[in-house]
């Protein structure tokens, strides 16, 4: 194991895959020559050439069909979306081609697309910049989805990504970027197999399942309850969110009999809304206590630190959340 | 007034470029014909079976537009890629897709080639290049210039073709693709079936654009303007274009003047055209040219008449296999969702 930053861990699964198999390729808006404008495709231009590594126009949704239309014949394109938001740009794309494409053929093609970039709020990029879009995609069959909230996580899902045969978005936060962690050494081929959540703290009073940024600042809770409350809450990272690791979390509720599902997204129609319904649907006899949702309030994200402070789930946030609950 | 190529009652043949044609043989020209018939016939009698109530959903035809699919086919090599848009029964069956599966697959029924699951919408074979007919107009657009790019960074001699109507040359992904495909010298050849009409409206209603080819210079892209319904000009036009993209001197543009004799889609009013209009175009359309071409070429019209009553009962065939086939078992609803 060593110490890399989370960028170093997309960057290297990008390029790992790349050596592994030409038939990987990476495209988006300045991802070539200038690194990404997050850095995070730094180098593979010098590695692997304009011809694998394609800086297109600012055109989302004339590239996005194109990755799909390479992808239709046996390629892997790796698409960066320079913010997440831009999903909206390339919405038929993503939506009405790639996620159906599959079914609509009966079989006969597929689409082994990845989409990757940065979403989340925290850096006061504003209402267009600093969306969570998870539960716009989990709406659609056909599209898989998943959210990494540390490097080994993120090198080990984005390849499992890479290798998948649909399209599949993978989620960075900006707010993640420059956090380290574990990561095995370079020559270490693993995949993070999708539908496994993981529990990243343990605990017996509550169980808080969340993916992306919001598992730091659950963990961030969770220490300071256990210091100031004496609260011990678990903590699951769902990492992959299409599909949803349901089990793990109903074994988690069966020890704690509370649920408290997390994210940045607005609470509304949300995954964490799709949570409680299903254990609700699934596993009611399990909860001791009505299971719950935080996520942002139904407003935009603004742009003023204590308004974007205000809106966001973070840590105080969370622990307000978890305290009302156990009061 | 418009220029001739955005007027509904100009000719096909008032064209910009004429290219000359006369360069197939009878032969050739004979199995043309016996295509186009097939085309026109499968189209006429699915029009019938959806007035008898038996297609749901959105069925567009392509009767009148057959010389741009059965010009291509004969230009283009079987594996070349093509994309098309929800009119597309013709690009399909021109390029040889059975038409026992398509018709069963506008049906719904389980021997359609998607099983039912796609539908007029959506033809498919990949197997005979042909990777999808699209529902939303121009997204088959970029589609293709993916599949070029695929060849490229692969060095294969493949090369793409994607069809559209004049009614998509305004959508924004049309631009975003001519432009990536230009600078990219993309081995594509971009095909405008320019039918004068964006679905119900006429074209020049809602452009002060005077040419749809022009747009394709502006992206520094060869373009030219032909009568889409003459074949052998259809297949002049694409040999050149498939020519120039396996050189790798990238795409170019091909708008074919063509019009559409039958409604948008089945059920259409047509209130926004005269008989007239109809009856006119009717002499200018591609069977018609193409019989004028080889009563010229000295085939004589018993011959025709016994490729027609050859393909009719090829067509009967299919139609009595399609409504025979049995409807798909439920639980193929919830395949396909995710490739394993």
């Amino acid at each position: 194991m060593r110490k890399t930053t989370y960028i170093q861990a997309v960057n290297e699964a990008m390029r790992d895959e790349m050596r592994r198999d030409p038939s990987v390729f990476v495209m988006g808006e300045d991802v070539g020559y200038y690194g990404g404008l997050f850095r995070v495709t730094r180098n593979l231009m010098d590695e692997f050439g304009p011809t694998r590594v394609l800086d297109t126009p600012i055109s989302e949704q004339g590239f996005m069909g194109m990755a799909i239309g390479a992808a239709m014949t046996g390629l892997r394109p790796v698409v960066e979306l320079m913010y997440m938001d831009f999903f909206m740009v390339a919405a038929d794309q993503i939506f009405n081609q790639a996620a159906k494409m599959h079914y609509m053929t009966g079989g006969l093609l597929n689409v082994p697309l990845t989409i990757r970039g940065q979403h989340g709020g925290g850096k006061r990029y504003g209402s267009q910049h600093s969306q969570s879009v998870e539960s716009s995609f989990a709406q659609f069959p056909g599209i898989k989805v998943v959210a990494a909230a540390t490097p080994y996580d993120a090198k080990g899902l984005l390849t499992a990504a890479i290798r998948d045969p649909n399209p599949v978005l993978f989620l960075e936060h900006k707010m993640l970027y420059f956090t380290r962690g574990d990561l095995p050494e370079a020559d270490v081929d693993y995949v993070v197999p999708f539908g496994q959540a993981d529990v990243k703290r343990e605990g017996k009073d509550l169980t808080l399942a969340t993916f992306s940024f919001t598992v730091l600042q659950a963990l961030e809770a969770a220490e300071e309850l256990k210091a100031e409350q004496g609260i011990d809450i678990e903590v699951i990272d769902l990492r992959s969110i299409v599909p949803l690791d349901t089990e793990t979390v109903w074994a988690s509720v069966a020890k704690t009999g509370r649920l408290l599902a997390v994210h940045e997204s607005q609470s509304n129609c949300g995954i964490g809304a799709e949570l409680v319904a299903r254990i609700y649907e699934e596993a009611p006899d399990l909860l001791k206590a009505p299971a719950r949702r935080l996520g942002m309030a139904p407003v935009s994200i603004p742009v003023s630190k204590p308004l974007e402070e205000e809106v966001l789930p973070w840590k105080d946030n969370i622990k307000a959340a978890v305290l009302e609950m156990l009061r | 007034m418009e220029q001739p190529s955005l007027r509904t009652d100009a000719p096909s043949s008032s064209a910009a470029t004429d290219l000359g044609g006369g360069v197939l043989s009878t032969e050739q020209l004979l199995t043309m014909y016996r295509m186009m018939v097939l085309i026109r016939r499968v189209e006429e009698s699915l029009l019938e079976l959806a007035e008898s109530g038996k297609i749901g959903g959105a069925m567009h035809t392509a009767i009148g537009h057959e010389g741009s699919a059965v010009g291509m086919a004969a230009a283009l090599r079987p594996d070349d890629y093509l994309t098309c848009t929800y009119r597309g029964h013709h690009h399909s069956l021109a390029r040889g897709m059975d038409p026992k599966r398509a018709i069963a697959e506008v049906l719904g029924r389980s021997d359609g080639f998607a099983g039912g699951k796609g539908g007029s919408m959506h033809f498919v074979d990949p197997s005979l290049g042909l990777m999808g007919a699209n529902g939303i107009v121009g997204a088959q657009v970029p589609h293709a210039a993916g599949m070029a790019l695929s060849s490229k960074l692969q060095n294969q001699e493949r090369i793409a073709i994607t069809f559209f109507g004049d009614g998509a040359i305004y959508q924004g992904v049309m631009h975003e693709t001519f432009n990536i495909a230009s600078k990219w010298k993309l081995p594509m050849i971009f095909y405008c079936e320019n039918n004068r009409y964006s679905e119900m409206t006429p074209i020049a209603r809602t452009s002060s654009v005077s040419e749809i080819y022009l747009f394709a210079r502006a992206y520094g892209m060869e373009s030219v303007q032909i009568d889409g319904n003459d074949v052998e000009e259809v297949y002049l036009a694409v040999t050149r274009a498939a020519e120039r993209a396996r050189a790798g001197e990238g795409p170019t543009f091909i708008e074919g003047l063509t019009y559409r004799l039958s409604g948008h889609m089945a059920g259409d009013l047509e209130t926004y055209r005269t008989s007239e209009e109809i009856e006119m175009q009717r002499q200018y359309e591609p069977l018609v040219a193409l019989t004028k071409r080889l009563q010229a070429h000295g085939v004589a019209d018993a011959d025709l008449e016994a490729i027609r009553a050859e393909v009719e009962k090829e067509v009967e065939e299919a139609v009595d296999f399609a409504q025979n086939s049995p409807w798909p078992d439920k639980a193929q609803a919830y395949t396909d969702v995710y490739a394993l």
